[in-house]
């Protein structure tokens, strides 16, 4: 029974990540498309928090937590990639 | 032991040269050089006497045992033909060229070449190992190439040189397969050995093809039709040269290799025809296109390549008597035999004589054009006997050896219209008509040299020097070869005993006695025979000729240049050149898509092309482990992530779908139990991200390319074709299961390494050595980047990288 919940659970995250997909592949605008690409990262978590669950493991923990981690950092450098154009700003002297 | 010396004493000397060179410039280098070949002579002339009685001489000293290729030195009576003619002209020439070049030229250059050269002839002839022999051959090509180019400053004499080296290094290069087939058949490289297993050889399939590419490299170094175009070029050649190599030496390279071969391929039909009808077709355009040059040393070129065909065609009709076999009928051929090399000889006296006399009047006068010559013997008489004694010995008239060896040319070719093998009963009758009228040329060609450049008016003011005889060291050494023209014709017997003899063992090898090959040489028969009659009309017909050559001198304008072979060879590689450049430029085209093309289209058709020519794909889905739904979706997510980065327009978007394949391959890590993967892909992944974002910076707007509809679906289908192709390959192997694994040995790391984490000891411990690699790599690539963006070219420096 658990195991059933776990595996439709899994099902509806990559149902969402389809969807985001969309959103990614549509856009129209380029926020928009990052904010999605967030959103898989989300996703992703948690479905791999699940399948840690279904495996019975825990050496996804670390995972788990360094996708937190990217998807900040990646959204903030898309962010600033889309607001200045450059992601490394460096000293106007240079 | 002496044989292998002398081979070896020229190259001695060429290494000494320079030393000698530099401590003593006062003296003449040539003074120095002189005394190898001389002494050469004198030594291999001791050997005469036992070699007329029957003796041979053979060492072997090992070189590269395991295959076979040995340095046999192997003094018979063919070879000691050869050797003496090489030390003996090449002493001559050696002392003509103390006169002909001044101290002002590069000496040392011209004599290492020159010692080269006679150290690779005599290696040539003295060898028995086939490959020894090539070695030799092609070490006389390249010192010919170098000595042709002597003045390299001159064009024609590059182009002479480059020529020759094409011609001659193809042809020895089609002689080295040819020897490489007989050494399959035989297995043996030494030409005794060959010949003592002739039944082998002759029953073998590639008796022909071997037989036909020895044939070819022969006939390229001994200018045989249609390959002597490069002989009248290499007259750009110092005089000494083409005295040496290009009349009396290295073109009778190819003649050597023929009567050496005699025993092994003769008595068949294929031979006899090809060389005597190459022969003699040689023979009658040679000395066709002599008469047409206006270069003396031209003119002496194609009569060059006459005569040799003369003595190539009496090999060839020698051969017959192999096929018979012996019987004292059949021993009359090998007369044609005996008669070429009694020419072979001959015509190296006259023709280095004629080659010196030409070097005189180049040197004291400046011109070799006989339309500028004439008048030139009361001026200069000794040089004038010279060129009598020459020419009338070329044109075959008593008293002198061209006579006694054109009647017994003559007398081979009549003889062999006698014989009903090969087919000869119906055509063997062009032999003596050919042969007669080649004759007559070569009466005529003889008749202008003479004629044109000693009598008539002189011409001062058309001259570029005043003229006057020549030096006296410069006349000596061709006296002495006019004083063999004539003393070989007074007492001919002499040297058909002692040289001629011997050398008829080593070409009929199976018949019993050499006295009855050998004929009494006379040249008065005491009757009037056919030949003789031959020979009368020959100086009718040319003398009335040479009267009316203004008349009929025009019918040379009917084989105009451009259909000679010169102009078919100067095609042939300037047309190849030009096609090889335009292949080479339409597929190297500098598009780095068309490379891509190449890769793909190669690996497709290998790799796919195997696969469906073996058969070999076989899947087993039942193996197949279950796929869960969400497993499926997320498939599809990427499926659909990949197509959409085809069709992007922005290159923000390129990436942001990157990274959605990026984590989703994180995401299967995950599925796949592989969290060591997962990790690193992630982090991996986001770098390789952020990069593409920094470089976005310096990158040009995302723009359509325009390409026509048709490269566009030869692209699609390509990329289709290899996306089937590795994912048939991948489920093709995917049941392979003919070994067990090993992985079940790393599952004991604890005990093994001391570690849990099998891809951490894996990485860390038991293939640390690949672990170590990618970090060298790492490192290099850091480094790479650093390098790319740090170094630059400073101010004012060369900017080396944009050329």
């Amino acid at each position: 029974m658990i195991d059933m919940i776990l595996k439709l659970s899994l099902t509806l995250f990559m149902f969402a990540i389809a969807l985001s997909l969309y959103r990614v592949i549509k856009g129209p605008s380029l926020p928009d498309r990052a904010i999605a690409l967030d959103t898989i990262g989300v996703n992703l978590i948690s479905a791999i928090a699940i399948v840690s669950i279904v495996l019975k493991t825990k050496a996804y923990l670390e995972a788990i937590l360094i996708i937190g981690i990217l998807a900040f950092i990646g959204t903030i450098a898309f962010s600033k990639y889309i607001e200045r154009g450059v992601i490394v700003e460096r000293k106007s002297t240079d | 032991m002496i044989v292998a010396f002398s081979i070896l004493l020229p190259f001695i000397a060429a290494a000494c040269i320079p030393f000698i060179y530099r401590r003593f410039k006062n003296i003449h280098l040539g003074w120095f050089v002189l005394v190898v070949p001389a002494l050469l002579f004198t030594v291999l002339a001791t050997y005469i006497p036992r070699i007329a009685n029957g003796e041979t001489f053979s060492k072997t000293f090992e070189w590269i045992p395991s295959f076979g290729i040995n340095i046999t030195t192997y003094l018979d009576g063919l070879s000691i033909i050869f050797s003496l003619l090489i030390t003996g002209v090449g002493s001559l020439v050696i002392l003509y060229s103390i006169f002909y070049l001044s101290t002002k030229e590069s000496l040392h250059h011209f004599y290492c070449y020159l010692l080269l050269f006679m150290g690779a002839m005599l290696g040539v002839v003295l060898s028995d190992n086939l490959m020894v022999l090539y070695v030799f051959w092609e070490l006389t090509s390249v010192s010919s190439f170098l000595l042709i180019a002597f003045w390299h400053h001159r064009k024609a004499s590059r182009a002479g040189a480059r020529k020759a080296m094409l011609i001659t290094v193809s042809g020895g290069v089609a002689m080295l397969a040819g020897f490489l087939m007989l050494y399959v058949v035989s297995g043996t490289f030494s030409i005794r050995e060959i010949i003592a297993n002739l039944d082998i050889v002759q029953s073998s399939n590639l008796f022909i093809p071997a037989m036909c590419l020895v044939l070819l490299g022969a006939f390229t170094k001994s200018a045989q039709f249609p390959f002597h175009i490069w002989l009248p070029d290499a007259m750009e050649a110092p005089t000494p040269v083409s005295a040496y190599l290009h009349s009396a030496t290295m073109v009778k390279a190819g003649i050597y290799l023929v009567a050496r071969m005699t025993p092994i391929f003769g008595g068949h039909e294929v031979w006899f025809w090809a060389v005597s009808g190459v022969g003699i077709v040689t023979l009658f355009w040679g000395s066709f296109n002599a008469v047409r040059q206006f270069d003396l040393k031209a003119l002496l070129a194609y009569s060059t390549i006459s005569q040799l065909g003369l003595i190539m065609s009496l090999f060839g009709l020698g051969s017959a008597a192999l096929h018979l076999g012996y019987s004292t009928q059949s021993v009359i051929y090998t007369q044609a035999t005996f008669a070429a090399l009694f020419h072979l000889i001959n015509h190296s006296t006259f023709k280095g004589a004629l080659f010196m006399m030409v070097g005189i009047v180049d040197h004291e006068v400046g011109t070799r054009d006989i339309r500028r010559l004439g008048g030139l013997m009361s001026l200069m008489p000794f040089t004038f006997t010279i060129a009598v004694i020459g020419s009338f010995s070329m044109a075959g008239l008593p008293p002198f050896n061209g006579f006694l060896s054109k009647e017994m040319f003559f007398m081979a070719t009549v003889k062999i219209t006698q014989l009903d093998i090969f087919s000869l009963d119906s055509v063997g009758l062009l032999f003596p008509i050919v042969a007669w009228i080649a004759s007559v040329f070569t009466f005529i060609y003889c008749v202008i040299i003479v004629m044109r450049t000693f009598f008539g008016k002189i011409q001062p003011d058309r001259l570029e020097k005043p003229p006057h005889e020549a030096p006296i060291g410069m006349l000596i050494p061709p006296y002495i070869l006019i004083g063999l023209v004539v003393g070989i014709f007074m007492f001919p017997n002499i040297l058909g005993h002692y040289i001629l003899r011997p050398a008829m063992a080593s070409i009929y090898p199976t018949f019993p006695s050499t006295d009855e090959m050998t004929p009494h040489i006379s040249a008065w028969h005491g009757y009037i025979n056919t030949e003789l009659i031959m020979t009368i009309g020959v100086v009718i017909v040319g003398v009335f000729l040479y009267r009316t050559l203004k008349k009929w001198r025009p019918m040379y304008q009917i084989f105009p240049q451009k259909y000679s072979f010169n102009s078919i060879y100067e095609r042939v590689i300037s047309s190849s050149e030009y096609r090889s450049d335009q292949v080479t430029k339409r597929y190297m085209n500098g598009n780095l898509t068309y490379y891509f093309i190449y890769i793909y289209v190669f690996f497709v058709v290998v790799l796919a092309g195997y696969m469906v020519y073996a058969d070999v794909f076989s899947w087993d889905p039942s193996k197949d482990s279950v796929i869960e739904p969400y497993e499926l979706i997320l498939v599809f997510v990427m499926i659909f992530a990949t197509l959409a980065i085809l069709f992007a327009k922005q290159r923000i978007t390129i990436v942001l779908l990157n990274g959605v394949l990026g984590y989703s391959v994180a995401f299967f890590f995950v599925v796949f139990r592989a969290p060591d993967l997962a990790l690193t892909q992630l982090v991996v992944e986001s770098i390789t991200t952020a990069l593409f974002l920094l470089s976005f910076k310096f990158l040009p707007k995302l723009t359509k390319e325009k390409v026509s509809k048709t490269f566009k679906f030869t692209k699609i289908t390509i990329s289709i074709a290899v996306g089937a192709t590795v994912t048939f390959i991948g489920l093709a192997v995917m049941n392979y299961d003919e070994f067990e694994p090993i992985s079940a040995y790393f599952e004991d790391s604890y005990n093994l390494a001391g570690g849990k984490n099998i891809v951490n000891t894996i990485l860390g411990d038991f293939r640390a050595f690949d672990t170590m690699l990618e970090v060298v790599v790492l490192f290099i690539a850091g480094l790479g980047v650093y390098t790319l963006i740090k170094l630059k070219a400073k101010k004012g420096d060369a900017d080396v990288e944009s050329k």
